[in-house]
């Protein structure tokens, strides 16, 4: 009976079906809860940076589960509240506005992978653990994030606020002129990898070295970059809640909470790219993928097909704890910089740096094709 | 006033930027090492943090520091005071309403029938202590909390001025719970 039924979902009529749903949960699952997880470490780390204690009042029956509950109370509060449309503003945008920030940076892990592949017995293909992916993944990404401008232009535009207006202004500015710095930082990265697929980068990564190594200069930059599309701390001019108003004034109860779920879902985004581009993925040095039934030697253990695939996933989370962690580090450690500043940075700093990084590298592969 | 000029490492941030990381990761590793060794009940001696739970627990006062009055005793219990009004007079924020009468013992001339301290007008200059001839009123108790849903509430009188307890609640306040 047993037989039967796995025999069914990993044939070749159901397969694509049940393994897409069971990864289309999955990845949902973690987008879904990371706004709350991540808003729960960003609380409770920045106490510890700073010798405080953090959230830890809110419990269930007494139980505060070391801040979490504050957090789920938090939520309850966002629903709860008074969802307010100011008489000015368009109703139809006003609502989408939000949906639009979240939802761009959603659909972007629909081509991320999370792991190589890993074969099934009895399976002819073997499962790619990604969603969707497909050769132009890293476009797809970035056609992603530019439309989530919108949701910010739109927010700030339609709401009828001079402020929200403005603060859209500055959000729209500071995030278009650093899609060109963001692109062109990986372009390096990419004349190596010769594609825009993130399993061809991982294997290339896999064969040579980690793109950290090939391309320093290209990870600091592509690092500070995404800081500024994510539009948080030191560059979060747009909202800049404690002096400056921001797109999201006319916001309130869970759509406001959106804008700042959209904020986690792409610091969890952009983790997962730095992973994927620059950190070698799911891959640990020294460690090769054997076929299923063999084993590889990895520090001095014998391991085989499936405690690999178990290692290679950790691995592969645990950089991306480690880069989301890392970029709540910086977060909580710099001060905010001014808006000229920025601009500064972006088009006289990052950009003439970024194309010297790409004729670096073109005169690198000229002479070591390697 | 002139801006210091930054050399070229200063300029392109980044030594800089590393610099202070190195600080905050530091902390976060410190305190995060002491936290989950306090979890497993060691290396209790040294804090995790400068936080104090408040109000589960309190900063210990400095002995000088002036908090809410309470009236001394003699020893059969009844209060010091004679109501001479010195305190009454000396107080700027005229708070403090006191009634007097007679004392059954006739080598004491009066004692106060009402002793009234309106603790929402009161500035805690401790003029009242000063002014007292008879030591019989004190603001040391240590207690500086007074929050209430009704002004009537921070009238404090000479029965809970009296008390000892550090639980006790203000009888204006219990009056008032009573009524709603």
């Amino acid at each position: 009976m047993i037989q039967t039924i796995y025999d069914l979902i990993t044939g070749p009529t159901w397969s694509p079906l049940v393994f897409g749903l069971i990864k289309t949960t999955f990845i949902m699952t973690i987008v879904m809860t990371s706004g709350l997880i991540l808003s729960w470490v960003e609380r409770k780390q920045s106490a510890i940076m700073q010798d405080r204690i953090g959230a830890n009042r809110a419990s269930i029956l007494g139980i505060s589960a070391l801040g979490l509950v504050n957090n789920l109370a938090d939520a309850l509060k966002g629903i709860t509240k008074e969802d307010y449309i100011p008489p000015k503003a368009n109703k139809f945008l006003h609502t989408m506005a939000p949906f639009l920030a979240c939802f761009t940076a959603t659909a972007a892990f629909a081509v991320l992978p999370f792991g190589g592949e890993i074969k099934l017995p009895g399976m002819a293909q073997p499962i790619a653990l990604a969603i969707a992916p497909m050769d132009a993944s890293l476009l797809f990404v970035f056609a992603m994030l530019s439309i989530g401008v919108y949701g910010v232009v739109l927010s700030g535009y339609v709401s009828g606020n001079k402020y929200g207006t403005l603060g859209a202004l500055r959000a729209s500015a500071q995030m278009i002129s650093y899609e060109v710095a963001t692109g062109l930082t990986l372009l390096g990265a990419l004349m190596m990898y010769q594609s825009l697929d993130f399993r061809v980068m991982v294997q290339w990564q896999q064969d040579h070295c980690w793109g950290i190594l090939c391309q320093p200069i290209g990870f600091v930059l592509f690092m500070t970059a995404t800081i500024v599309e994510m539009k948080r701390v030191p560059f979060d001019l747009p909202e800049a809640e404690s002096e400056i108003i921001g797109y999201s004034v006319e916001y309130s109860g869970m759509k406001f909470m959106l804008f700042l779920m959209a904020e986690f879902i792409e610091t969890l985004l952009f983790s997962w790219i730095i992973v994927l581009i620059f950190l070698g993925g799911w891959h640990l040095p020294g460690l090769h993928m054997p076929d299923p039934g063999q084993s590889t030697q990895w520090l001095g253990l014998s391991l085989g097909y499936g405690p690999v695939v178990v290692i290679e996933t950790l691995a592969f989370v645990g950089k991306v704890v480690f880069l989301c962690w890392f970029s709540m580090l910086i977060r909580w450690s710099l001060p905010r910089f001014r808006y000229d500043q920025i601009m500064h940075l972006g088009w006289k700093i990052m950009l003439p740096i970024a194309l010297g990084n790409v004729v670096l590298t073109s005169v690198a592969i000229l002479f070591w094709p390697k | 006033m002139a801006t210091a000029k930054m050399n070229f490492f200063e300029r392109i941030y980044l030594p800089e930027i590393a610099k202070g990381l190195a600080i905050t990761a530091r902390h976060f590793g410190r305190n995060m090492y002491l936290h989950t060794m306090h979890m497993f009940g060691l290396a209790k001696d040294q804090d995790a943090m400068v936080t104090i739970s408040y109000p589960e627990v309190r900063r210990p006062y400095p002995l000088v520091s002036r908090s809410r009055h309470r009236l001394t005793k003699r020893e059969d219990g009844s209060p010091k005071c004679v109501a001479c009004m010195m305190c009454a007079t000396a107080c700027p924020a005229d708070c403090i309403f006191i009634e007097a009468e007679e004392h059954p013992d006739p080598s004491i001339e009066k004692r106060p029938k009402h002793f009234d301290i309106d603790m929402s007008k009161c500035v805690y200059c401790g003029f009242c202590v000063e002014a007292c001839p008879e030591d019989a009123i004190r603001m040391d108790t240590g207690e500086f909390n007074l929050a209430f849903f009704d002004r009537k509430a921070l009238i404090y009188d000479k029965e809970f001025l009296l008390n000892e307890d550090p639980y006790a609640v203000p009888t204006g306040a219990v009056a008032i719970q009573k009524k709603s």
